[in-house]
């Protein structure tokens, strides 16, 4: 049944995103035509681009090639548009995850340390900070980044994925990880180094929620009977939080993450852009500014791909977490 | 891990040491030149497809590609892989010299067959070259010795120019050919100045100098040309100096670092900003179209907005272009446009109304521009309602004839050709001219297949005489390009706004 309905959600965007991107102004022809051009010239190549045909036979045309593998041919790139976007696909993934891996640690440690501290100084702060962060949206955080980190004190890179200079031996595009399995150290280092202040950008206001949601569901369960006998046994507050509280409290958390980790991997539209991070995002925006239909669909549908996995793996992994779903 | 003082400074320790790894060479001498482009390069190919008519990548495609002929910084044409041409007595043939002695990137003999073969490619219908209406008017390419031969199928005065312009470059024939076009794409060659060393798109391109260059050898060895499309992001570039070079940054960025630890170099090109008029409603008045033209202080706009970066301009043609006339010009004058207003029958309390529609960031300062045009336009009894629309949507409208009364465009024409300007522009069977009036078609007419040279510019002078005292179109400046770079590094700017590396050399 998932299955169907991830099915029937992936069909629906394919077509709203083919019809939405044909009849909104602009289109690729208009855009490539240089002054001069006849009207013979523009149905030349509106008929070369296969644009010259009805929305709905353009529709089945596509989605024939669609179910046979094809997602067609980027009009600017003129390349095949499944090997591109599944040649960026690795960059924004690891990207999403390094940011996800920095929120969470972050997060969890700002909840934690809110809680072991509690009532006290030490939570107010870590409250304000948490405000400033979810205040300040991701782009914003990028340009702060980019300014502290790497113009007045250049500590990380501020564009691309690795240095143009270094031998590139990759047989994946999965960089970080074939870096680190290669033993490439030198690499591993060059990446990090490129990918810490996007993922940092994008990974502060998620830290923030993560923070909030579990310092928040923590003090919750900290009241429950189960961990007052716990400290009744003599057990330290440090272990009551981490072993008593925390697999209880930490499930609404886990959810959270699940749906705002697609939520960054929409951010990173905007922060590849500004780290001019070659992943998906980027390339996304520079197929809407070239109207490239083909290239604009076949990201638009890696994405919702990437969604509705997320979501999938979010609900198989509360379930394994929590027994009572796994019964209905 | 406890958190105390000492663990916070190796924390630090070891960031800075990360850091320090990274930007080891920053501080040494210029070994590899980084520019920091403002545009991604999606497509090899300089000659199909939407990037080869872009004319912000033309500077990437000139660094690997020459074209047929050379065009020199200032615009004029210059003996390149190309050395002689003309036509024949009676403009039934053209005939070109080739240079002897260069290489394609492979090591093979570049020859008049690559020549022929790639004009005959772009003139073929199927290959899919947006400016084939250019290529096809000639037929038959052939070669003879060092010679290509073709015949003219319809004479075009400008096609010479067109070999310097968009889509004029030359290919590897038996290259080509053997590799295919996506065998092309993932390992171009051409006879350019640099040879593609590495490409990740939407990244960077890595460029070893071809040392064999008819042309000399270029200053740098190795250049990364790293794509980074926003522009604070530029400047962030060359200013922790990850990058010795870059482009298009706001002017009062580019005024708050030239004098510092960076230079900058600012120079006109050939881009214009201005205002097309559709001949519809209220624009169907002279009088409303003179007010709306004398009403501008376009001095003002360029010294408030553009902190004095651009050059204001009365006709399409900038004091480069072959048609430019000084002695054209349309004062501000607040007093004639409200007279003009007031024989139409209107004024500040009885204001004409239309829309003008405008980019809002694809230029700089275009919709505070228009903003400001607008405020002008008030006072002397023009009220214009402004729509904001994107760039796809204004190319969309005008090839469609529905652009608003009045809508804000930039033109570019880095070949500094009447044709390419005023010509497309205005000439209303063109789909890229909204003004329809058949008196300017009668003038234009003729002047396209004009062989007098000499007559031809006078005609098109006389065309942009006739535009500006009838307030056609209202041109209004010639944008400046500022380049920041490093003290390192010497940049010769180009009319044609193409950042060029092989025109840079150390300091």
């Amino acid at each position: 049944m998932r299955l169907l309905t991830t099915a029937i959600t992936l069909f629906g965007v394919a077509v709203i995103v083919f019809f939405v991107i044909r009849v909104v102004p602009g289109n690729p022809i208009a855009m490539m035509l240089p002054p001069g051009a006849t009207e013979a010239d523009v149905a030349r190549l509106t008929a070369l681009y296969g644009l010259d045909k009805s929305i709905p036979a353009q529709f089945l045309i596509w989605l024939g090639g669609v179910l046979q593998g094809d997602f067609g041919t980027s009009i600017t790139a003129r390349q095949p548009v499944l090997a591109l976007v599944l040649g960026r696909l690795p960059a924004t993934l690891e990207l999403s995850v390094m940011a996800l891996l920095m929120a969470i640690v972050l997060g969890g440690m700002a909840a934690l340390l809110g809680t072991l501290r509690r009532g006290g100084r030490t939570e107010a702060a870590i409250d304000i900070g948490n405000g400033m962060a979810l205040s300040v949206p991701d782009f914003l955080w990028g340009l702060v980044l980019i300014l502290g980190l790497g113009v007045f004190w250049p500590v990380f890179h501020i564009s691309g994925r690795i240095t143009p200079s270094l031998d590139l031996p990759f047989v994946t595009n999965f960089y970080l990880f074939e870096s680190l399995v290669r033993l490439r150290f030198d690499l591993l280092v060059d990446i990090v180094g490129h990918m810490i202040l996007p993922a940092l950008a994008l990974a502060i206001p998620l830290a923030a929620i993560i923070g909030q949601l579990l310092k928040q569901s923590l003090k919750e369960t900290m009241h429950l009977d189960y961990v007052t006998l716990s400290r009744t046994k003599g057990y330290s507050e440090t272990h009551v939080i981490l072993r008593e509280a925390l697999p209880n409290a930490i499930l609404p958390t886990l959810t959270l993450v699940g749906v705002q980790f697609t939520f960054l991997i929409g951010g990173t539209v905007i922060i590849e852009r500004l780290f001019s991070y070659e992943g998906l995002g980027n390339m996304a925006i520079d197929a809407v500014i070239n109207r490239d239909l083909p290239l604009i669909q076949g990201i638009v549908i890696l994405f919702a791909v990437i969604f509705t996995g997320v979501n999938l793996l979010v609900d198989l992994t509360y379930a394994a977490l929590n027994p009572r779903l796994r019964h209905g | 891990m406890k958190l105390n003082r000492r663990t916070m400074l190796q924390l630090s320790a070891a960031t800075a040491a990360l850091g320090a790894s990274a930007f080891a060479a920053k501080a040494q001498a210029i070994e590899e030149l980084v520019i920091a482009y403002n545009v991604p390069l999606p497509s090899w190919d300089p000659t199909v497809g939407p990037s080869a008519v872009n004319p912000t990548i033309q500077g990437l495609y000139q660094s690997v590609f020459d074209q047929y002929i050379l065009q020199q910084p200032d615009l004029s044409p210059a003996p390149g892989l190309l050395t002689e041409w003309g036509w024949n007595e009676d403009r039934t043939q053209v005939w070109m010299t080739v240079r002897e002695g260069v290489t394609w990137h492979d090591g093979s003999p570049f020859t008049a067959e690559d020549v022929a073969w790639s004009l005959a490619r772009v003139a073929n219908p199927e290959t899919g070259s947006p400016i084939q209406f250019v290529w096809g008017t000639l037929a038959n390419h052939r070669v003879e010795g060092n010679k290509v031969i073709a015949d003219v199928a319809q004479f075009d005065p400008t096609i010479f120019k067109w070999m310097y312009f968009l889509t004029g470059y030359v290919l590897p024939k038996a290259y080509y050919e053997k590799v295919g076009a996506e065998g092309f794409e993932a390992a171009p060659i051409g006879t350019g100045p640099y040879m593609v060393d590495k490409f990740e798109r939407n990244a960077f391109v890595r460029l070893k100098a071809n040392a064999n260059y008819w042309g000399g050898k270029p200053d740098f060895d190795t250049v990364t040309i790293k794509f980074v499309t926003d522009s604070a992001a530029r400047v962030a570039e060359v200013e922790s100096g990850n990058s010795h070079v870059t482009l298009e940054m706001p002017y009062e960025e580019y005024d708050r670092l030239k004098g510092g630890a960076l230079s900058g170099v600012a120079a006109p090109i050939s881009d214009i900003g201005m205002i097309f008029l559709n001949d519809i409603e209220v624009m169907t008045d002279p009088n409303v179209r003179k007010a709306a033209a004398h009403a501008i202080d376009k001095q003002t706009i360029i010294d408030r907005l553009l902190s004095g970066y651009g050059v204001k301009i009365d006709t399409l043609e900038t004091p480069e272009y072959d048609a430019f006339d000084a002695s054209i010009s349309v004062e501000y004058s607040p007093e004639k446009a409200m007279e003009y207003l007031k024989a139409s029958g209107y004024g500040p309390d009885n204001p004409v109304k239309f829309k003008i529609q405008t980019t809002k960031g694809f230029k700089p300062k275009d919709y505070e521009m228009i903003q400001a045009i607008v405020g002008l336009w008030r006072k002397v009894g023009i009220e214009a309602e402004i729509e904001v629309y994107e760039i796809a949507k204004h190319y969309e409208l005008r090839a469609a004839d529905q652009l608003a009364p009045a809508a804000f465009y930039n033109w570019g024409n880095s070949v500094g050709d009447p044709t390419t300007s005023t010509g497309f522009a205005m000439f209303g069977p063109s789909p890229h001219s909204v003004w329809d009036g058949e008196d300017l078609i009668g003038m234009i007419g003729p002047l396209w297949g004009e062989a007098d040279e000499a007559k031809r510019i006078e005609g098109w002078k006389g065309v942009d005489r006739y535009i500006a005292e009838n307030a056609l179109v209202i041109p209004l400046l010639q944008y400046v390009q500022p380049i920041l770079h490093a003290p390192g590094v010497v940049v010769t700017p180009h009319a044609s706004g193409a950042l060029l590396p092989h025109l840079m050399k150390r300091a």
